[in-house]
């Protein structure tokens, strides 16, 4: 079925609505073909899979016919078929047909790259001649493609990309709070100017007045009579009247919505407080204003009105509207304002700010606190007698899970089988007592051991100590390189360097999944294998009194070159094993 | 160095605990007789008393079914006489390891038998103990040798015990005793390298046995002190491999609580040491995420 065609009885439908053209559907891979059996209608079709995007089709026991639909860029293909069996014969060579072509597709893409991509990778390769290098070796001959090699090097790749941020326009530093009144001077009337952007900084410098116009506009009063009574509050602050305000507000409760304190920027400006050094004593919980600290209020009209404790909820200092325009002008407008409608400007505004989620910030916040809190003289004394369970030295530790590495392979062929103990307890016992009395009748032995075997002890202690001082000495290994001709140093560190990125690429296409992971794997163990000689090769060309100093360099390499070849084979036999393939295995 | 030096006689007086394996099944199975090793062992100790009059050195055994302190230097009731062929540390050792073989053969369950398996030393057990004596000598008196801990050791590691001795080895950690380990069975000891790691004393797998006693002069009779000026062996790997806590055995990958951070062999719903409720996500996303790979 995958290999040939397949040639159903279908009607072809335009439209669902459509009753359909009757004819024959002719599907292969690579195309699928429509002869309606009126050979003078115009259904004729003939479409290349790849221009089909996706396929559909109903399910059989619902009330709808065996309609098989193609999806292209400009609509899609319906086909009536003749009954559901013949439906899915035709979607399965559809799904395969797609599938192949949707690969294809994916190749294509990744190597077809957008010049300024192109431009940016060979600026970073000019840049940086040891990339430069790298990359000549590993992609020039084959052994890494070029999105492979460039796939981990997303990283610099982004950063680039992240320099070339726009600047955005922002706000006017302009006090939108003063947005004066004109008047013509004849009547008791005076005219404010609004403009979309206006409206919108006005939304963003008080949230309250923003809800309340989310609030009240279309249900409870037009845009006008919002814009009216808001304006009509701001001429109240102008007057620097608070009982004037105060009374107004009793009498229209709308317009104490405007009048009061915004409770939204209170909350916000909890908020901010919270973010300050916690280890500072801030008293001034309730705002970011000091008005409520004696000698330290600025009232907006500077004079020394005394009013009552009631009306303080109607004034307001020019402090926080100094601080408030600061704030939304330095968080800068991210929202584009062409000439749109208020109600949309302040719902585009509602969801930004939605988007701001209280998570991350209260999560910061007790970060901060519990790094301020450290505080130094309390800690606990660093300098510990016993090593602490830490990868201090990721070289040592390496070695060390290598040794364990290899250790556990040689366990699993054969060692871990338990020495079996063939003698009773009783006989065991009986056995160890004998070795008891057996010392106490004679004695210790009266040489405990030979002068051989002490001076076999002493050269072997002696040995040890000296490797493993060059083993674990962190400057040895500088040194070791600088004993070394130029030209060996140099190529240990080209081998080094491209060693390390297969092992990159090798590791991080396990588990082989796909096909071609499959063969990725194959070519980087081909050349991880190239280098594991060329590594042999320098270790045996090295001169003799160098030759224990390389071999200490390369070791590691080599270790680390092995663990990937070892991971290789035993990947490959146990894919080749037969018997159920885990999950994702090809 | 460590832990208060004012109440030390001296930097260089210690106290040395030795835990000695008696494994019997071990012994009747390894190339070295039991007499062989004990006797270099005797030797060393007795080499330790020498060094400084105020050393001080206590033995503890290690059974398979029980531990038990087989010698004391600083206890009264050294009865054993000293007889012509050997000093008085060996004659009263030995009496004493006498008795508590017999003792531990008492308490040997009779299905050992069937098994025909060498079972584990409980090393957890001699490590406690050894620590208990510790505590009482940092408690008693106003001055105390320093102390470490050496463990002898030849039978292959107990994963049942992995709990036990990894809290016996940060307790000792805790109170800066350094465990030092000189293994002589086949393969290394997880337990005891991470002992000694952990803790900064030396662990070594001495190569040649007929020269055990020169080895454990050489490495292990030195004090702490004077360890700060000496290169010691030091090994190269550590097998940080876990046991897991449901069937107590060692593995290279497994699952760890969030909560208590116990470690398991299999996925559980709910965690046995904590009772943390683990999350239902998909089986084979988890298999693939969760599975950490240990040390």
């Amino acid at each position: 079925m995958s290999s040939g065609q397949v040639i159903k009885r279908a009607k072809y439908k335009t439209t669902v609505k459509d009753p359909g053209t009757p004819g024959v559907i002719k599907l292969t891979g690579e195309k699928f073909v429509f002869r309606p059996n009126d050979p003078t209608s115009h259904n004729k079709l003939e479409v290349d899979f790849r221009l089909i995007k996706s396929h559909k089709n109903t399910k059989e026991g619902s009330n709808k016919p065996p309609w098989l639909n193609l999806t292209h860029s400009q609509g899609s293909y319906i086909f009536e078929l003749e009954s559901f069996s013949d439906l899915h014969v035709c979607r399965d060579l559809v799904g395969v047909a797609l599938s192949k072509h949707g690969e294809a597709a994916k190749v294509i893409s990744e190597e077809q790259l957008s010049p300024a991509e192109m431009t940016l990778r060979i600026k970073l390769l000019q840049e940086d001649s040891k990339l430069q290098k790298l990359h000549k070796e590993l992609v020039a001959s084959g052994k890494l493609t070029e999105s492979e090699f460039w796939a981990t090097k997303k990283k610099l790749l982004d950063r680039d990309e992240s320099r070339k941020l726009k600047q955005r326009i922002g706000y006017k530093n302009s006090l939108i709070f003063d947005t004066k009144p004109t008047s013509d001077g004849r009547i008791n009337q005076v005219k404010f100017q609004l403009t979309p952007e206006i409206k919108y900084q006005i939304f963003a410098l008080k949230p309250a007045v923003h809800q309340a116009f989310l609030k009240f506009v279309p249900s409870k009063m037009s845009e006008v009579d919002f814009w009216n009574k808001y304006f009509k509050a701001e001429y109240l602050h102008s007057t620097k009247n608070a009982v004037a305000a105060a009374a107004e507000a009793a009498e229209d409760e709308d317009l104490a919505v405007f009048l009061k304190d915004d409770e939204i920027l209170e909350v916000e400006s909890r908020k901010k407080v919270r973010r300050v050094d916690p280890t500072l004593d801030m008293e001034a919980d309730e705002g970011d204003d000091y008005t409520h600290l004696p000698d330290h209020g600025l009232f907006r009209d500077g004079s020394k009105e005394i009013s009552g404790a009631q009306n303080t909820l109607y004034q307001r200092t020019l402090l926080q509207d100094l601080n408030r325009q600061g704030a939304v002008v330095l968080e800068g407008k991210t929202l584009d304002m062409e000439m749109e409608p208020p109600r949309t400007v302040a719902e585009a505004l509602a969801r930004r700010k939605q988007g701001e989620s209280d998570g991350a910030v209260e999560e910061e916040r007790r970060n901060r606190i519990s790094k301020m809190t450290q505080i130094e003289d309390l800690q606990a004394q660093n300098d510990h007698h016993f090593a602490p369970l830490c990868i201090k030295d990721p070289r040592e530790y390496f070695d060390s899970q290598q040794a364990n590495a290899v250790k556990t392979l040689n366990d699993s062929q054969g060692g871990s089988v338990k020495i079996r103990c063939s003698l009773s307890s009783e006989e065991a016992y009986g056995c160890l007592r004998a070795s008891i009395s057996n010392i106490k009748a004679i004695g210790l032995r009266d040489p405990l051991f030979s002068h051989e075997v002490a001076v076999k002890v002493l050269n072997g202690l002696t040995k040890n100590i000296s490797s493993t001082k060059y083993h674990l000495g962190k400057n040895s290994q500088d040194s070791v390189l600088d004993i070394l001709p130029n030209a060996t140093k140099e190529k240990l560190l080209d081998h080094w360097v491209s060693s390390q990125e297969l092992l990159r690429h090798f590791w991080s296409s396990y588990p082989i999944t796909t096909q071609n992971l499959a063969s990725k794997t194959k070519r980087l163990k081909d050349a991880m294998s190239q280098v594991y000689s060329k590594l042999e090769e320098i270790k045996i060309s090295a001169q003799s009194d160098l030759r224990h100093q390389v071999s200490l360099v390369v070791h590691p390499m080599q270790q680390a070159l092995d663990a990937a070849l070892l991971h290789y084979e035993a990947d490959i036999k146990k894919r080749n094993a037969k018997g159920p393939k885990p999950n994702g295995y090809v | 160095m460590p832990s208060a030096p004012s109440k030390l006689y001296a930097d260089d007086v210690s106290l040395l605990v030795v835990t000695l394996d008696t494994n019997p099944f071990f012994w009747s199975t390894f190339s070295v007789s039991f007499s062989d090793f004990l006797s270099q062992v005797l030797a060393f100790l007795n080499s330790i008393l020498l060094l400084s009059q105020l050393n001080q050195l206590v033995v503890i055994a290690t059974g398979c079914n029980s531990c038990g302190y087989v010698y004391d230097s600083a206890s009264s009731k050294n009865h054993a006489p000293p007889t012509a062929s050997m000093p008085a540390l060996y004659s009263n050792l030995l009496h004493n390891l006498e008795q508590f073989v017999a003792r531990d053969q008492k308490l040997s369950k009779p299905d050992h038998d069937t098994q025909g398996i060498v079972p584990a030393s409980l090393l957890s057990g001699a490590l406690s103990m050894a620590l208990c004596y510790i505590q009482r000598a940092f408690r008693s008196g106003s001055m105390h040798p320093q102390p470490r801990i050496l463990c002898l050791q030849g039978s292959a590691d107990g994963p049942e015990q992995y709990v036990a001795i990894m809290n016996a080895i940060f307790s000792a950690q805790r109170s800066t005793v350094p465990i030092d380990s000189c293994y002589i069975g086949s393969n290394n000891s997880a337990f005891l390298q991470q002992a000694s790691y952990i803790t900064g004393g030396i662990y070594y797998k001495p190569p040649q046995l007929d020269g055990l006693f020169q080895y454990l002069s050489t490495v292990f009779a030195t004090d702490l002190h004077s360890r700060a000026f000496l290169r010691l062996p030091k090994s190269l790997g550590v097998d940080f491999r876990a046991s897991c806590f449901c069937h107590k055995q060692t593995i290279d990958m497994g699952y760890v609580c969030s909560v208590c951070l116990s470690i398991f062999c299999e996925r559980h719903d709910k965690c046995s040491t904590c009772g943390s409720v683990f999350g239902q996500a998909k089986q084979d996303v988890t298999s693939a995420n969760s599975k950490k790979r240990k040390a």
